[in-house]
């Protein structure tokens, strides 16, 4: 659905994707993990449209789409979140969701003072729609707070509501459970599995939860320093030797050593 | 004491000039407020933006005239004014397309775009000298007042008159019309919430399928039918000459952040105590004070704080005191 082919993207002399080539299967739930710094987001922000790759191409079911602004592949049905939770702060939270579908409804200058009609249907069914949303999240009590003043978990679900908001295609989640509680964490678990199942999404996702990354995600694409490492079912990669190395961590090597 | 002919007095000279004066820059920092919310700059070419506008409004205007069209007693002005708002839409789309455009798609850090603002402004500024020249331009016909000082003391017995002049009636109406229509199209067309969005967070907005240019285009029309408006109130009100516009971009400035910049209430809130302060300081308080206090404590000097010569000084200072302890203005826009 998604190939990335050999993207390169440096800041200045540092290197933050170095030749990373990877493809996503239609209907799957990647998983991206890898440490800090691996250039997780980075890649992310390159296929999404927000940052040029320095050389390299994505393609989308096989046309080109690399470097297209954000909202030309809004409309090409590919969404993101972002890591650090963003939000139209002086909006309330159904505002933010209604937000979302762009100028879809294809509103013109000429309409806005003349079709009236029309548009208060659309405003309408999208209400209702983000009303649905929020009660999917287990957060309508929120609707009508200003998105700047929730807490940090709330506004990441706000981001998971946001894709829910029209028929994404793909959609590629950047920690989204990070500073969600568990049992938050299962419920959004659940609902990516849903939108897989029900609605046909393709996610790819980034986190450092492994039980979150195990309970939802097959394959799994491990990162570090700009390139990827591995890729496998999360046995595989858990058992991979490099990826140990890197990201999992040496502790238990040592430990196993310690004790030998 | 009188204190009936001090408020006749003090509404002649200071509250009516004020609220028609204060009206003017609402609509002028309205406009400079949209673009830094949504564009992300101070633009300086905003004086000259509406000095464009109005002379195009101006020769329309005597176009009309030569035709001998008129709208009775309401300036013909108000005939020509949407020819000049579509004239300046032009001027600023053709702008944004041949200089700004290439510095949004650099992402241009908002500080080349205020020099380039510079350079615009000089651009435009003589574009206006070469088509109408440097010279004070009297473009206001019909009646002249809604209530003349003397039919008012006819009305009324009272000692002091009081006039309102058919621009300021007609600025303030104006200036609330399209004030009105502004904040209905902000905050109930998806347009509009588009447009806040966009100047809330970029970023998630173009995420959100927002297409930048088109919201960008729409704040270029709307600022260029505000500063025309305002442009041609404020000429009808004094008089037009390209210079006064120019030098109007303080307290227009001063205005909007005061008001909080990027805050369209702000704007408005700004404008009225730009201009309340201006004319109060520059306002000699003798009569007033004549009437108002008992004898023995009226002045005797005209109790004038400031030359009207140094107007320009007021803005200056309200702007200081606000950059030094309020950086984000009244309504808390983003700090400048
Ligand atoms: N705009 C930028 N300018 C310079 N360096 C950057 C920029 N953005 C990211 N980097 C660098 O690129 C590297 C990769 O960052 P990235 O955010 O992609 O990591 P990540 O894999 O998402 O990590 P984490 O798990 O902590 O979110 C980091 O070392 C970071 O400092
Ligand atoms: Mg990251």
């Amino acid at each position: 659905m998604i190939v990335v082919d050999d993207i390169h993207k440096h800041f200045g002399g540092f290197h933050a994707v170095d030749g990373a080539s990877l493809s996503i299967q239609p209907g799957s739930i990647t998983g991206l993990i890898g440490p800090n710094g691996a250039g997780k987001t980075t890649l992310f922000n390159v296929i999404a449209g927000v940052l040029k790759p320095t050389s390299g191409r994505v393609t989308m079911n096989g046309e080109d789409i690399t470097g297209l602004p954000p909202h030309t592949l809004f409309h090409k049905g590919l969404l993101r979140t972002f890591q650090i939770a963003h939000e139209f702060s002086s909006m309330t939270c159904r505002e933010n969701l209604m937000m979302v579908p762009g100028n879809q409804s294809g509103e013109t200058l000429w309409n806005t003072w003349f079709g009236r009609k029309r548009i208060a249907d659309e405003e309408r069914a999208l209400r209702a729609k983000a009303d649905e949303v929020l009660e999917f999240l287990t957060v309508e009590h929120l609707a009508d707070h200003k998105a700047g003043q929730i807490s940090g978990g709330q506004k990441k679900l706000l981001e998971l509501g946001r894709t829910m908001m029209v028929d994404a295609k793909i959609v590629f989640l950047d920690e989204v459970g990070a500073g969600v509680n568990r049992t938050l964490l299962n419920t959004i678990g659940d609902a990516i599995l849903r939108l897989n199942q029900e609605r046909n999404y393709t996610f790819v996702v980034i986190e450092h939860d492994m039980d979150f990354i195990g309970k939802i995600c097959d394959p799994v694409i491990c990162m570090a320093e700009g390139k990827v490492l591995a890729e496998g079912t999360l046995a595989e990669i858990k058992a991979n030797e490099q990826v140990i190395e890197a990201y999992l961590g040496t502790g238990l090597k040592n430990k196993e050593q310690v004790g030998a | 004491m009188d204190l009936l002919n001090a408020f006749v007095t003090l509404s002649n000279f200071v509250l009516i000039p004020a609220i028609a004066y204060g009206s003017q820059l609402a609509l002028g920092a309205l406009g400079v407020t949209l673009i830094y919310g949504i564009l992300r700059f101070s633009n300086f070419a905003h004086g000259d933006t509406m000095a464009f506008g109005t002379m195009v409004t101006i020769l329309f205007t005597w176009l009309f005239q030569s035709w001998g069209l008129s709208l009775g007693p309401v300036p013909t002005a108000l005939l020509a004014l949407p020819f000049g708002i579509l004239g300046c839409m032009a001027l600023l789309l053709f702008t944004d397309r041949v200089v700004y455009k290439f510095y949004r798609e650099q992402k241009a850090k908002p500080v080349i775009l205020v020099i380039v603002s510079l350079g615009v402004m000089f651009i435009m500024n003589g574009l206006v000298r070469f088509i109408i020249g440097p010279d004070d331009q009297r473009f206001s016909d019909g009646e002249r007042f809604i209530v003349s000082v003397r039919t008012f003391r006819e009305m009324t017995g009272l000692e002091e008159g009081l006039a309102i002049k058919t621009t300021q009636g007609i600025t303030v109406i104006t200036a609330v019309i399209v004030v009105a229509a502004l904040f209905w199209f902000l905050n109930r067309t998806r347009t509009g919430k588009s447009m806040r969005a966009y100047s809330d967070n970029e970023d998630l907005a173009l995420l959100s399928g927002i297409n930048p240019e088109r919201v960008v285009m729409i704040t270029w029309l709307i600022v260029a039918a505000l500063a025309t408006v305002a442009g041609v109130l404020y000429g009808l009100d004094k008089s037009f000459k390209p210079f006064t516009y120019f030098q109007l971009l303080l307290p227009i400035f001063a205005s909007a952040i005061v008001g909080g910049l990027g805050s369209p209430l702000g704007a408005i809130a700004g404008g009225f105590t730009i201009a309340f302060s201006e004319v109060m300081v520059t306002y000699a308080w003798k009569k007033v004070a004549g009437y108002a206090l008992p004898e023995s404590l009226a002045p005797d000097g005209l109790a004038q704080l400031l030359s009207t010569d140094y107007k320009f000084a007021v803005s200056f200072v309200i702007l200081l005191i606000v950059l030094l302890f309020r950086p984000t203005g009244l309504f808390a826009g983003k700090s400048v």
